[in-house]
């Protein structure tokens, strides 16, 4: 077998993932596209800070909504162009960051877990009530900057580019190792006189950056924001933390194809496979999704491309060479 | 005693000590008059009544907690199903939503002990990176029921309206609701019930062995994985029976899933992980400074309370009021 050059595999990626929409010239399908892209840079950030150090977050849905919100408050209140919340919604996600962490990562065990989840919910509220800031469940409404979706699909692909492009420098880096570290051993790690809270931190930022830069993007794109869509606990923060699971945690790549298989598999439920399938089917898009995550956690640890060489197997049915 | 007495003043001082002293600052300043006065009892009254219910999600939730040491991100969904199956024994079958909670514990019992048996257990021990891999696995359990429901009752609002739905009697000028009186003294039998399970019966002594020393109770003989995943069950049980409970006074649509597993988590924090008595406490205090925020803040801002509450504790103690009562 001849090895494949190192590298190569994500110019090819990048090349078609570049190509694809200038093929693909259908509204519709450019749209999912976006929406893949989206999630790609959600479940990567997310797979930053909980695959590779350890924190598991159920609460991304804050980092996302601040940034949406930072977008559409600009354009509301100070009549920026809401572009501007591109640059400035990832660093209010990062500061947001910053709060929880000090808060939280004092504290062991599930704390983190439940606090940005708590935080998440805290911020949907605080929009749903605060009307003459946030305007409510009434929503943000601007106009869309381009009515072709071209334009979009290019700078969310160069946001998620960039997303797994930082992360893999990120985790060839000390720093990387560091994360990894406080995952398998806090204790070893902090004994070793590395500062785990500091790191926890910072892996924290970067997530919540571009987390918060994707909910920008988002506001841009759907021209539209309410607390219970870009809040929303069930639609964000979970839907991220499947997206890492379905497509591996602590791998590069995971939770790329991850979100890849998310919107897939919900659109495919959605059209009813392209309306071969009986109507109802098309009811069951998030179950289907949900079941495929149980099965996934049940059977496949460690994602798709983390278990890949165990698919592998059972799809090729090469006999085991191991010796025991 | 000395414990009971520290926990029947903590009790006092929370649910009615402050909120008394916050009305008293009120008065002092200007903006409450007697009218809040008068107000505050009665909306401790219903937050107590709500409160007995939240202890009995609480519980479930922290009998869950201490046994398996995983946070059951599937709880909100499983008081979902169990007040769905309430609300088909009462559309369907004419029962009446207190009796159907023969049925809904049961029902839900078992469906709890196969997602033990056949989703949570076969986790322990696997090698994978994440070592929270049954929490990750509760959470697409969630969603599973809340789409499951979706998918069978579409996203619509659903009650059940009981004949005696809206009656209320009255002690002095304080208003009972008679439901939420009922499902008051139901889960107090039932929460009894658990305590007298747990002290004296062969099995409760097995589940909080288990919660103390999995391998020591290994030793001792005790099927400990059985035990595990059975008390799962137990917990699911105990949370259909708040369901049941909370449904003629409540409304319900597949989402409701995630706010309960919110409020389930906020009680545990407060109350302090893996214990009863906390969770008791907790249940409590937040269903009293629930009604507290709906009545004399906003509406809108009930279920932040929940959350401030939540990050108070994590700030100032974060051990839970566990670490005040002791248990």
């Amino acid at each position: 077998m001849k090895k494949p050059i190192k590298g190569l595999g994500p110019i090819i990626i990048f090349i078609l993932a570049g190509v694809l929409p200038l093929v693909v010239n259908h509204d519709y399908y450019q749209h999912l596209m976006i929406l893949a892209l989206i999630w790609v840079v959600i479940g990567s950030s997310w797979n930053l800070l909980a695959g590779y150090t350890g924190q598991v977050s159920f609460g991304h849905a804050a980092f996302f909504g601040i940034g949406a919100y930072t977008a559409g408050i600009l354009y509301t209140k100070l009549s920026l162009s809401p572009w501007w919340g591109m640059v400035l919604g990832g660093f209010s996600a990062m500061i947001l960051g910053l709060l929880i962490g000090y808060l939280c990562f004092r504290l062991r065990g599930p704390y983190f877990a439940l606090a940005t989840l708590a935080s998440g919910e805290i911020l949907r509220l605080i929009a749903n009530n605060w009307t003459d800031f946030t305007e409510g469940m009434v929503g943000i409404l601007i106009m869309q900057t381009f009515v072709s979706k071209l334009p979009y699909y290019y700078l969310i692909f160069f946001i998620a580019a960039a997303c797994i492009f930082v992360i893999y420098l990120v985790m060839n880096s000390k720093w990387g190792y560091y994360f990894v570290s406080v995952r398998e051993d806090q204790d070893a790690a902090a004994s070793l006189g590395i500062n785990t809270t500091l790191y926890k931190n910072i892996s924290l930022m970067i997530s919540s950056f571009f987390t918060g830069t994707a909910g920008a993007f988002y506001m841009n794109y759907m021209g539209f924001i309410d607390p219970s869509v870009v809040f929303s606990l069930h639609n964000i923060s979970i839907q991220a933390i499947l997206v890492g699971i379905i497509g591996g945690v602590a791998t590069l790549w995971g939770p790329a194809i991850g979100a890849l298989v998310m919107v897939g598999i919900q659109e495919l439920f959605r059209t009813a496979v392209f309306g071969l399938a009986p109507k109802w089917i098309s009811q069951g898009h998030a179950l289907a999704f949900g079941l495929l995550v149980v099965l996934t956690i049940l059977y496949l640890s460690n994602g798709l491309v983390g278990d890949w060489p165990k698919i592998k197997k059972i799809i090729f049915r090469r006999p085991s060479r191991e010796v025991s | 005693m000395l414990t009971l007495a520290r926990i029947l003043i903590l009790a006092g001082v929370i649910l009615i000590g402050v909120p008394y002293i916050l009305v008293g600052i009120g008065m002092v300043v200007g903006t409450m008059g007697m009218n809040d006065l008068f107000q505050m009892t009665q909306t401790i009254v219903i937050g107590v009544l709500i409160g007995g219910l939240y202890a009995l999600i609480g519980i479930g939730m922290t009998l869950i907690m201490g046994v398996m040491g995983i946070i059951n991100l599937a709880h909100g969904q499983i008081l979902m199903t169990s007040m769905y199956v309430t609300f088909v024994s009462f559309k369907y079958f004419g029962l009446d939503p207190y009796v159907s909670i023969l049925i809904t514990m049961p029902c839900l019992f078992l469906v709890a002990l196969f997602i033990g048996r056949y989703l949570l257990d076969p986790l322990i021990g696997r090698e994978s990176i994440l070592p929270e891999n049954q929490v990750l696995m509760t959470v697409g359990i969630g969603l599973c029921l809340t789409e499951i429901m979706r998918f069978i009752f579409s996203s619509n609002y659903q009650s059940v309206r009981t004949s005696y739905a809206n009656k209320a009697y009255y002690i002095g000028s304080v208003s009972f609701n008679y439901p939420l009186t009922i499902a008051f003294f139901i889960a107090l039998m039932l929460t009894v019930g658990l305590f007298l399970f747990l002290m004296k019966t062969d099995i409760g002594r097995a589940i909080r062995a288990t919660a103390q020393d999995k391998e020591a109770a290994t030793l001792m003989g005790i099927p400990q994985r059985k035990i595990t995943f059975s008390t799962y069950a137990l917990g699911s049980a105990l949370d259909a029976a708040a369901g049941t409970l909370l449904l003629p006074v409540y409304y319900l649509f597949p989402d409701l899933g995630g706010p309960f597993t919110l409020k389930a988590f906020v009680i545990t924090i407060l109350g302090g992980l893996g214990s009863t008595v906390g969770a008791i406490l907790g249940g409590l205090t937040l269903g009293v400074y629930e009604s507290l925020g709906a009545t004399f803040v906003s509406m809108g801002y009930k279920d932040a309370v929940g959350m401030v509450i939540f990050l108070l504790v994590l700030t100032f103690i974060p051990g839970g009021l566990k670490r005040v009562t002791k248990i």
